[in-house]
């Protein structure tokens, strides 16, 4: 059998798998994030079956224009994060270095570059894209990381250029990134060669901004004492709010985890036995060690209430207007966590901290992540200046293995826990 | 070279340079990270643009603010701050390049009250009309940062004025270029990198006087040196604060021809068009010039120019000259490799830390390097 027929039917292969699952979830109550994302991954990778587009898109870039084109959204940094987390990460990042990325560059790219030219991965590589959507809301990296997919895969690139807003949002940033949103919608129409559908989107913002509600709803749950959920498993949840916001799935999806919280919270039930620490998180996980991270917290009945990573998704819904959404938008993706100068984050830490009560702060320094990273330890010790919480900073990696230090960070953990112990204890 | 030698003694100790050239004529001093900055508005508000480059002893008080993968040009420029030696400054001027200066601007706003503090958030794209727009819009804005922040109002006069000024020095670093490429036994490269670190740091006109008159002194000597024999290499890459290389680069049996740096090249390419406005004529000179690789102008665009360099000046080899932790040089380094490569133009790659002295190992890379042309 040659190699194109092979493709064929592996492709036709999981198609129908893709839509056998889909038939499945009709009967199904509540599908699980499993389910959703076999559906979902099985039909871009089948895209070129059913004639749909695939887009490339950075996880702070705006997705609702291309849902409502039916164009399928992948996201190299979810896939990232699917590669870390199943410990594939250290292997992909050294090809990238034998490619001539240098191990300082970020992993997420590391090894989504180095995915790309092997197929390999958790999931045999992402589907080939149609065209590249790169918003560089979140970092300068994804415009390096875009502009060397444009090249290897040939496809046309469109950035959206947000300006950063140390200080505020300026007049003629809020001009510019305006006018980009139309080039975008032209940027679509050109690659899907057919007009765009204004009514559509109107309808994938509503579902939008409903999504980003419910999954703020599901975070404040944690606000409760004990909290149903932690961060940890809002780091499994956000899947979701990042890949398919604006689709009814992903509203489904989060009413009903949404009334799981709720009810569980009703009965009293806490996902940390005898939850007696409330700990904040900072920064994107460390994927190859969320569980492990997990029960080393839990070890200490501490549980990682909140982080300033899954918020970032529903962070900026103060900016959305939603009968204007084309317009608000713009501000909405521009003013996002990671966009804004550090005494604005610290702000919105502070609040956290408010928020959820929490007795600790716990910040990842993500070698990977400089604009994360980088005003952290201001952060931090605003942070301590503010609300003399004890704060930890651990040193490693969203997804490179190699620069996590087990038995030092479990020592760390336990001075810091320990910190906090003595604390709760002279407080009572 | 009596001028060079002056130059020399300025870039070892700007700091004592800029304090009595203040002292003297009350000249406000502001501090730039970029190549970037618009300095011709900043030189039009009277003031001195000065570009940073940190601190080359320890650093330890910038290990308060960022970790130690952020590198060592931004941790520098941080350390130097913290420990008092730009408390001259009347001002320092972010323009927006890469995420790490990004954040240094934050960790300054809040770490040290400088009386005058502007980012300069330019496009990231240099491609399009809506991004040039917004970057004659930035134009406008920082205009009247800085007439407010220095309490001096920037006039048409005294714009063109700068315009001319450094569009005059960028006129005559281009003969130096010339001069070089022709014949690089003319200056060394320690005294080329010496003259190109004074341009960012000297006041502009008495600059422009000694250059200018450096370059007929080398003009009139260049018929009597003979080209050596010696290999021709382009640097391309982020910063070099390594005069040192250029020695071991000569040791080694080659020569520096051109650069794509932004201690080079990269600094003084392209003249601004002294027919149209000149906000306009200054956004267009930076939608034009060769792109820090921070900034997108096209996928393939720095690779095209580095090989057209490359011809252009007859260069045998490429030595990329890369800052450790500078993550958009580090993402281009591979495409530029591999289309040096499809040319079969051999390259090597130095990552250096901003104390890397140029050491033995160093040497012996270069030589082999250097062997093989």
């Amino acid at each position: 059998m040659n190699d194109d027929k092979f493709d064929f039917l592996k492709t036709l292969g999981i198609y129908l798998f893709g839509q056998a699952k889909k038939f499945s979830l009709r009967f199904k109550k509540s599908p699980t994030m499993k389910d959703l994302m076999m559906v979902y991954y099985s039909e871009a990778k089948s895209a070129r079956l059913t004639g749909k587009k695939v887009a490339w898109i950075t996880s702070g870039g705006p997705v609702e224009p291309l849902i409502a084109m039916d164009i399928i959204p992948i996201y190299p940094e979810n896939h990232g994060a699917m590669i870390g987390a199943s410990k594939m990460g250290a292997g992909l990042c050294e090809k990238a270095e034998a490619m001539g990325y240098s191990n300082d560059l970020c992993s997420y790219a590391r090894s989504d570059i180095a995915c790309a030219t092997v197929n390999g991965g958790p999931i045999g590589g992402l589907p080939r894209p149609d065209m590249l959507v790169c918003c560089n809301n979140i970092c300068g990296t994804v415009l390096k990381w875009y502009e060397v997919q444009a090249r290897y895969f040939n496809v046309p690139l469109f950035i959206l250029d947000t300006p950063f807003c140390h200080t505020g949002y300026s007049e003629e940033a809020a001009r510019y990134v305006r006018a980009q949103i139309d080039e975008y919608i032209l940027f679509i129409e050109e690659a899907c060669k057919k007009k765009y559908n204004f009514e559509r989107l109107r309808q994938v913002g509503h579902l939008s901004y409903e999504g980003q509600q419910l999954w703020q709803a599901v975070l404040d749950t944690a606000a409760h004492r004990p909290a149903p959920m932690s961060a940890f498993d809002a780091f499994y949840h956000l899947a979701l709010i990042v890949t398919l916001r604006g689709t009814q799935e992903a509203v489904n999806y989060y009413q009903q985890l949404l009334s799981t919280m709720k009810d569980r919270v009703a009965r009293g039930i806490s996902v940390v036995p005898n939850e007696k620490y409330r700990l904040l998180w900072d920064n994107i996980p460390i994927w190859p060690r969320t569980r492990w991270l997990s029960q080393k917290f839990a070890s200490h009945n501490a549980c990682l209430v909140a982080d300033t990573y899954t918020s970032a998704w529903c962070g900026a819904m103060k900016y959305i207007d939603e009968s204007k959404f084309l317009d608000s938008m713009a501000e909405a993706y521009t003013r996002i966590y990671l966009n804004i100068g550090v005494d604005e984050m610290a702000k919105m830490v502070i609040e956290m901290i408010d928020k959820y009560d929490v007795d600790g702060f716990v910040l990842h320094s993500n070698r990977s992540c400089k604009p994360y990273s980088f005003g952290q330890l201001d952060i931090q010790r605003i942070v301590e200046k503010e609300r003399g919480i004890p704060c930890l900073m651990i040193e490693a990696d969203m997804v490179d293995d190699r620069s996590f230090s087990e038995s030092q960070i479990s020592t760390r953990i336990d001075a810091f826990m320990e910190i906090i112990k003595e604390r709760r204890f002279k407080f009572k | 070279m009596d001028k060079i030698a002056e130059f020399r003694t300025i870039v070892d100790h700007p700091y004592l340079y800029l304090q009595k050239l203040k002292d003297q004529t009350g000249k406000k001093i502001v501090g730039t990270v970029c190549s970037y900055a618009p300095e011709e508005l900043i030189y039009a508000a009277g003031a001195l643009p000065v570009r940073l480059f940190g601190s080359d002893s320890g650093i330890h008080r910038a290990d308060l603010h960022l970790q130690s993968y952020c590198c060592s040009l931004v941790r520098g420029i941080l350390e130097e701050a913290l420990s008092g030696k730009l408390d001259l400054l009347d001002g320092m001027v972010f323009p927006h390049t890469c995420d790490s200066i990004q954040r240094l601007s934050d960790v300054w706003r809040l770490n040290l009250v400088k009386p005058f503090h502007a980012d300069v958030v330019l496009p990231v794209k240099l491609s399009t009309p809506s991004a040039l727009q917004y970057l004659l819009d930035v134009l406008k804005k920082f205009k009247t940062d800085l007439e407010r922040g220095l309490a001096q109002e920037i006039t048409e006069a005294g714009l063109i004025h700068a315009v001319k000024i450094y569009n005059a020095i960028r006129a005559q670093m281009k003969r130096l270029y010339q001069l070089r490429c022709e014949n690089p036994q003319v200056i060394s490269g320690q005294d080329f990198h010496t003259i190109i670190r004074a341009a960012m740091i000297m006041e502009r006109e008495t600059f422009l006087e000694d250059l200018a008159a450096i370059i007929v002194e080398l003009t009139k000597t260049a018929s009597e040196k003979k080209p050596s024999g010696t290999k021709r290499l382009v640097l391309s890459g982020g910063i070099c604060s390594h005069p040192d290389i250029y020695d071991a680069i000569e040791t080694a049996g080659g020569v520096v021809v051109d650069d794509d740096l932004c201690t080079g090249s990269r600094y003084f390419e392209g003249m601004i068009n002294e027919n149209l406005p000149p906000l306009t004529a200054i956004a267009k000179r930076y939608a034009e010039r060769a792109s820090c690789p921070a900034k997108h102008a096209g996928l393939t665009n720095r690779g095209e120019g580095l090989l057209k360099m490359v011809k252009d000046c007859k260069a045998e080899g490429v030595v990329f000259l890369l800052l450790k932790f500078c993550d958009p040089h580090a993402f281009d380094y591979p495409y530029l490799k591999e289309m040096l490569d499809r040319k079969k133009i051999p390259s090597l790659l130095l990552e250096m830390e901003e104390q890397t002295q140029a050491g033995g190992q160093l040497q012996t890379r270069l030589e082999t390097f250097i062997q093989i042309l």
